[in-house]
């Protein structure tokens, strides 16, 4: 086959169903419906296959692009899924949510002409298509001994709890809430990412070995400290999270009706509100939605306030569309499902009446000024360009802090912003103590927060003193690749080789 | 599943469930709540945790059956039934300081969970004056394991058929005057209740602590549903409190938050009335009258 390049490849990014927005709005059924086979196959005829790979450079976890999408070329879409397990566990997941065009596809070589290979989307085929086959590379696991103990079930403790269990240890995944996946399952609305999945891709989780155990407040039943010294296990990874709303102190906060997204999105996702009375949980939510900012999650409580009725929903930004750090999929589909965006504009007071109840807010005008230190122009408050507008509900999506109960009951260090010291091997200032994720960095991403935890996992291994890249099989003549990832290789086993010694177990 | 080994009722609204948890039973400090999911589909509800025993592995849960949630956990939470979900303990404990002579307050329910920190005072050598506070004589409870923890005891009751005729206020008020050395207050009980304790001892002075009760979700920080007012800041009751200073509580947002799902608890309240369980409860008592 002659050498594709930018000429010969299809021109136009094949699009993606969606389900058509008038609908959308009244049903919690996931917006974006996926690439078809045919689809895909076209989609893929789009990459390069570039030998610099700035794609992979791109990815956080360095997923192997042009690899699996090789394969989908080659119709081989089971080896597809096999490349990119190697370097994330949960496909199906990224592939709907990580913001591609900030990583892979924004150096993608075909953007220079182009659209971008839409990588997320080839992503995502193979996840589902995974997901439906039930394909799973669990590996053949040979114990060590090793204990490990995970805090949090998103996706940073998800990522390493899955790798050191592949290293052969036991491991422990304790997590507050009754029901795993983070801000996967009490945040990401249904429409955009439908829980099935997560809980398909949790259900490999605990087919390495990996226990659960929910309902678990670390921090408070027992101590960090106390996982590591009294309850035996030999190594402790954090990847708790940055849940912790931030409101702004304006006059007005403590008013009936307005509240933070997250707690919004937690009664609609994880407790179900939407169902209530059938489910036990209210909601609450009133006729003319508010949402402040205008990041992922004030996109996706917008557009679930629109799902639950709400008549009108405002998007208040004191920056403009330029500087809105949503994916760009999510902005888009929320224009389409009819938010008003109200950009260049802060709210200064939310109006009260006389039963406590929220029936307004005032904002003011902004326009952008001189760069500030992260480069963004500065907005600055036009002078008397205050106004009132009618609403009864106000949701807060301005970010979120550091959760304090960890930092409160163990010698950890923080750093100023009370989020985990940790260095870039993700070790903490306690000995045998990792944390990874939001709970680090503040609120990022989940494939960074995937990244850190896998980051974590190599170093508790080497922390232990785990050898576990013997990745080879036993019947595989070409032994030069004992050391290095044979791309050929389907299933990720763990084999010993007649003579070799067990990865050291505990003393 | 964390399984159901003992149930007391007290009252027509009030019981009490024993759980099994033994990590929780030795975890569990006064002033610290839980929880509870009663089933998969149920609301996440915070309960105070009344009383632990690590030699047992159980906690103690005192409720009042008020809506939906606490009326089914009252006609179906049997010994030998679970619930679905228990997390805990949550919350800051309370400060058992060595303060020499206290006054914990109890109000209705409340007295369940000022109960463990009357025994903690009590363990520490205060001499603890204990104020107990009910509608009528039937609706008392744990006036005995109460005494047991008290140096003096004083009952109120609304309709005066118990005790002395009257509110705790009233308790603490004739506590305070027989007593210039008190060091502290704790007062339990429904907001106003707990707002009026306040102005009690706002003119002596009293360092005054109250346990707030706001609407709650996660309990772990993570939805700021509970916030509260308190000095002027918005904190996060299930974090920074439970406890806070009386003297400092904004107690008409906390009441006036607690109405915030008037209309959805009504109605649910009212699906469930009208539902085939409830009239199984009804039954139920009937049969046992
Ligand atoms: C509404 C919303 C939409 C988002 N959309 C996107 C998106 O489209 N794309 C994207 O890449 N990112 C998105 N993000 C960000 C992304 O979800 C997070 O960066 C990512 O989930 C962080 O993962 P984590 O594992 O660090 O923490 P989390 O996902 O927050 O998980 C932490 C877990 O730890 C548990 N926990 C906390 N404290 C304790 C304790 N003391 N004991 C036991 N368990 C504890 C929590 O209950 C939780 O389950 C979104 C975030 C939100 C809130
Ligand atoms: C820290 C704390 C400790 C508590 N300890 C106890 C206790 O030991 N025993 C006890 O009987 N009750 C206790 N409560 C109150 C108890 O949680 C509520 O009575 C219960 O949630 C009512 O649910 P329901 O569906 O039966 O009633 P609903 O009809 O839903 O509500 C009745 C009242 O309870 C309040 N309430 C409703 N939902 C919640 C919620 N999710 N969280 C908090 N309050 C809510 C409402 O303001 C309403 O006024 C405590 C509350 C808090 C915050
Ligand atoms: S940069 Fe784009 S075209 Fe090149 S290999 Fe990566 S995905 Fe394919
Ligand atoms: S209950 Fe959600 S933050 Fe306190």
């Amino acid at each position: 086959m002659a050498k594709k390049t930018i000429r010969t490849i299809p021109q136009q990014r094949t699009p993606m169903a969606v389900q058509d927005p008038k609908q959308r709005v009244g049903n919690f059924n996931e917006v974006a419906l996926g690439y078809s086979v045919e689809d895909a196959l076209n989609e893929a005829e789009r990459c390069l296959m570039c030998p610099k790979e700035p794609c992979v450079q791109g990815c956080p976890v360095g997923i192997d692009i042009p690899g699996f999408i090789q394969k989908i070329c080659d119709q081989d879409f089971r080896g597809a899924y096999d490349v990119l397990a190697e370097a994330t566990l949960l496909p199906a997941i990224c592939g709907r949510v990580c913001p591609q065009e900030d990583q892979c596809e924004k150096v993608c070589v075909v953007a220079e002409h182009l659209e971008p290979v839409a990588i997320g989307r080839l992503e995502r085929f193979v996840g589902d298509m995974a997901v439906a086959e039930g394909w799973a590379n669990t590996p053949d696991i040979d114990p060590n001994g090793y204990r490990i103990a995970v805090v949090g079930a998103g996706p940073a403790g998800i990522a390493c709890a899955a790798d050191m269990a592949k290293a052969g240890c036991e491991v422990t995944i304790f997590e507050a809430l009754h029901r795993p996946g983070g801000v996967l399952t009490y945040g990401i609305p249904e429409f955009r990412l439908p829980n099935q999945f997560v809980d398909a891709e949790f259900q490999k989780v605990l087919e390495l070995g990996v226990k659960l155990e929910a309902n678990t407040l670390v921090g408070r039943l027992f101590t960090i400290e106390q996982l590591r010294d009294e309850m035996g296990f030999h190594a402790v990874f954090i990847g708790t999270g940055a849940g912790y709303p931030a409101f702004m102190g304006i006059p007005g906060e403590s008013l009936n009706g307005v509240l933070s997204a997250n707690e919004f999105l937690t009664r609609c996702n994880l407790m179900r509100a939407g169902d209530f009375p059938t489910k036990d949980t209210p909601l609450g939510l009133g006729r003319k939605v508010a949402v402040i900012g205008a990041g992922n999650t004030a996109m996706d409580a917008m557009r679930v306030s629109l799902r639950m009725g709400a008549d009108e929903v405002h998007c208040v930004y004191r920056r403009t569309k330029a500087e809105s750090p949503a994916r760009v999929e999510e902005l888009h589909h929320a224009h389409e499902e009819g938010i008003v965006f109200q950009w260049l504009t802060a709210p200064v007071e939310i109006l009260g009446d006389e039963h406590n109840q929220v029936r307004g807010l005032r904002c003011i005008r902004m326009e952008l000024g001189e760069p500030d230190a992260s480069g963004r122009r500065r907005p600055v408050a036009i002078p008397d360009s205050d106004f009132e507008f009618e609403c009864d509900t106000v949701i807060y999506a301005i970010g979120t802090n550091a959760n304090p109960i960890i930092g409160q009951t163990s010698k950890l260090k923080l750093n100023k912003w009370g989020y985990i010291q940790a260095d870039t091997d993700q070790c903490t200032s306690l000995a045998g103590v990792f944390a990874g994720g939001d709970i680090v960095t503040g609120s990022a991403t989940v494939i960074q927060a995937m990244g850190a935890g896998r980051c974590a996992a190599r170093n508790i291994k080497a922390y232990l003193g785990i050898n576990d890249t013997v990745d080879m099989d036993i019947s595989d003549a070409d032994r030069s690749r004992i050391f290095g990832i044979d791309a050929r290789q389907k299933k990720f086993t763990r084999v010993r080789l007649p003579g070799q010694e067990h990865s050291a177990g505990p003393a | 599943m964390y399984e159901i080994v003992a149930r007391e009722d007290f009252s027509d609204s009030t019981f009490l469930l024993e759980v099994h948890h033994p990590l929780l039973s030795k975890a569990a400090k006064p002033g610290q709540f839980v929880i509870v999911m009663s089933h998969a589909d149920g609301e996440r509800i915070p309960l105070t945790i009344a009383d632990f025993s690590p030699d047992r592995g159980t906690i103690t849960l005192v409720i009042q059956a008020v809506g939906k949630t606490t009326r089914e956990m009252q006609q179906n939470n049997r010994v030998g039934s679970g619930l679905y979900a228990l997390v805990g303990p949550m919350g800051v404990p309370s400060h058992i300081g060595d303060a020499g002579k206290v006054i914990c307050v109890g109000g209705g329910l409340g007295v369940a969970p000022v109960y463990p920190q009357a025994r903690a005072f009590k363990q520490r050598g205060a001499y603890v004056i204990g104020i107990v506070g009910f509608r009528n004589k039937d609706l008392i409870f744990w006036e005995d394991r109460f005494r047991a923890v008290s140096d003096e005891l004083i009952i109120c009751t609304d309709d005066g058929s118990a005790g002395i005729k009257g509110l705790v206020t009233d308790g603490i008020e004739r506590a305070i005057q027989a007593h210039s050395d008190i060091d502290e207050v704790i007062a339990i009980g429904p907001p106003v209740m707990m707002k009026f304790a306040a102005e009690v001892t706002r003119p002596y002075q009293i360092k005054t602590l109250v346990s707030l009760n706001p609407i709650m979700v996660d309990g772990t920080g993570m939805c700021g549903g509970c916030r509260v007012s308190v000095g002027g800041e918005m904190r996060f009751c299930c974090v920074d409190g439970p406890d806070f200073d009386a003297h400092q509580v904004d107690f008409d947002e906390l009441m006036s938050r607690l109405a915030r799902f008037r209309k959805e608890e009504r109605r649910a309240l009212e699906r469930w009335d009208r539902s085939d369980n409830c009239r199984l409860l009804q039954e139920d008592r009937d049969v046992s009258d």
